[in-house]
């Protein structure tokens, strides 16, 4: 699928960060984040092993606190919001793991109804099932349906990842290294299905990953993270434009004549 | 004689011991908040109830077989090793009665719990801890759901609703051995054993064996759940979860037999 230039609406950020720090015992991970994700774009985060990526989305999905600064999504201060209130912002944000994290003693389809029945307690049996074959038909593994996650492969596992996700019909979808540990063709399906998710259920979403290609494909603007914060944003042209020995060896790795 | 090289290790032994206690007071006061959790979660609605039920037999289904072939031995070894004593002032017909007040007031349940820490708190610990390291709990806060009510409260009433279970049967199943035993030997019937079995046995017996069971299956499921849910990242955190969840179990499975038994003196 081809990627369609997305006009993000500036003046809209969905998830807007400042300042943010974030240390590890003596370990200062983030060191002054500034962020804005707008309404609509796909934003892709680059950075090395170890830069604080995951941790950057742990800390905007509340699974981790913020030391210092400030983290909105939609409005809401992640810091200083009750229980409740994170539950609710949850269900509208998507995040698709690292590793997947399917429910390994569940099939595909329980972990699917997983969040669903436990989010929307008044479904009946046949919208459920509805919903669990529309997200599996978007991410196209509609066969896979009773099996469990030990029976599927790398790439169907992070499909599985995303298609769990959007059955919350989330609006934010927060990607951990989509394509890690893909074959290039594999990689390929996963940018297209980021790109059909985006325009199918125009999400915003932050998409981590140090494939450029991915980057390439996926994203509406870039984000550099380098030494704990974002050094270079903007397109994928501007973002390499550079001389800059910290960004360099990025570029000429991923694609070596 | 220059002995100052010796001197800074006291210091640092102090401080040792120190953060050492200190490690120990937040370990405690962790697990009391992970306690009054499990109170603030369990009984409100919604209920995990297919879940709990699921649970319940597993922690049955886990160690049933064990818990039979131990409690049938118990009841048998117990029964053979006694009588001697007995006979030495001609009350081998005291037999029944010896055996039925060892086995239900004690031994049952302290079997029970201690072969259920080994079965149940173990896996317990072992699958709640590989949820946390492959974030398969991360993934469950983050859709919104919550991890603590579906997997800790579910477990923990599970393992609190089917050890007294379990303990019960243990004690039938022993019973049932010493029977064996004492109708090879002394050719008692049936109907005679249970009676003497069932005459020293008063009220206050059933409760507390009953309380304890209940303390000991809510330790067990607590301790599992704790060990699991806190694990640390990495695949070893699985193993120390496993393990940790059984010798802190049935630690503290000891200690709460002592105390408990020191107060259903008092009512005796
Ligand atoms: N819960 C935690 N406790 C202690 N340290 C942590 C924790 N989570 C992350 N870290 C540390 O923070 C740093 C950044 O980790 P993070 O997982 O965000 O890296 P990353 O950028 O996602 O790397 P990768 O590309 O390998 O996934 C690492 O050095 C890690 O050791
Ligand atoms: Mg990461």
């Amino acid at each position: 699928m081809k990627k369609v230039a997305v006009q993000a609406d500036h003046n809209n950020p969905v998830i807007s960060i400042r300042g943010l720090k974030k240390a590890f015992q003596d370990y200062a991970v983030l060191r002054g984040i500034d962020l804005d994700l707008y309404q609509g774009e796909n934003l892709v985060v680059l950075g090395r092993s170890g830069t604080g990526k995951s941790v950057l989305i742990k800390i905007i999905s509340g699974l981790l606190k913020p030391d210092e600064g400030m983290v909105k999504v939609f409005d809401q201060d992640i810091a200083h919001i009750t229980e409740d209130e994170l539950q609710k912002l949850r269900i509208r944000i998507g995040f698709s793991f690292q590793n997947s994290a399917l429910y390994d003693s569940m099939t595909v389809r329980k972990n699917l109804e997983f969040p669903l029945v436990r989010n929307k307690r008044n479904l009946t049996r046949g919208e459920i099932n509805t919903a669990v074959e529309t997200v599996l038909d978007a991410v196209g593994l509609s066969q896979t349906i009773n099996q469990m996650p030990s029976e599927l492969s790398g790439g169907q596992r992070k499909r599985i990842g995303i298609a769990r996700t959007l059955i919350l019909n989330p609006e934010i979808m927060l990607y951990d290294e989509p394509t890690a540990g893909l074959d290039p063709i594999t990689c390929i399906e996963i940018n297209d299905l980021i790109n059909e998710v985006q325009q199918r259920y125009n999400t915003s979403s932050i998409i981590i990953t140090h494939d450029l290609t991915c980057a390439k494909q996926t994203g509406d603007r870039i984000a550099m993270l380098l030494d704990g914060q974002f050094q270079r944003t903007g397109t994928f042209e501007e973002v390499f434009n550079t001389n800059d020995s910290r960004v360099k060896p990025f570029y000429d790795y991923n694609f070596i004549e | 004689m220059d002995n100052t090289q010796s001197i800074p290790k006291h210091p640092k032994r102090l401080a040792k011991f120190k953060q050492s206690l200190s490690d120990f007071f937040f370990t405690l006061y962790k697990i009391n908040q992970f306690i009054l959790r499990f109170f603030r979660e369990a009984f409100v609605p919604p209920f995990e109830l297919k879940e709990v039920v699921r649970q319940c037999y597993e922690v049955g289904v886990r160690s049933f077989t064990l818990i039979s072939v131990t409690g049938f031995i118990v009841g048998v070894i117990f029964t053979k090793q006694s009588r001697p004593s007995l006979s030495q002032f001609g009350a081998e017909s005291w037999l029944p009665s010896l055996v039925s007040i060892a086995i239900m007031r004690a031994l049952a349940p302290l079997v029970t719990a201690l072969i259920a820490s080994g079965k149940v708190g173990s896996s317990i610990g072992a699958e709640l801890g590989s949820m946390r390291v492959t974030e398969q709990i991360d993934a469950m806060e983050v859709s919104g759901t919550k991890p603590f009510k579906y997997l800790v409260c579910t477990r923990v009433l599970a393992t609190t609703l089917t050890i007294p279970i379990l303990s019960t049967y243990t004690g039938f199943v022993a019973l049932f051995g010493g029977y064996l035993n004492v109708t090879q030997n002394e050719g008692t019937t049936w109907t005679t054993f249970i009676q003497e079995v069932f005459e020293p046995l008063t009220f206050t017996d059933f409760v507390a064996s009953l309380i304890k069971s209940i303390v000991f299956g809510f330790t067990i499921g607590i301790v599992g759940c704790y060990q699991g849910y806190n694990s640390n990242k990495g695949t070893e955190g699985v193993g120390k979860a496993a393990n940790g969840a059984v010798i802190t179990a049935m630690f503290l499975v000891f200690i709460e037999e002592v105390i408990i038994v020191q107060i259903t003196g008092w009512f005796r």
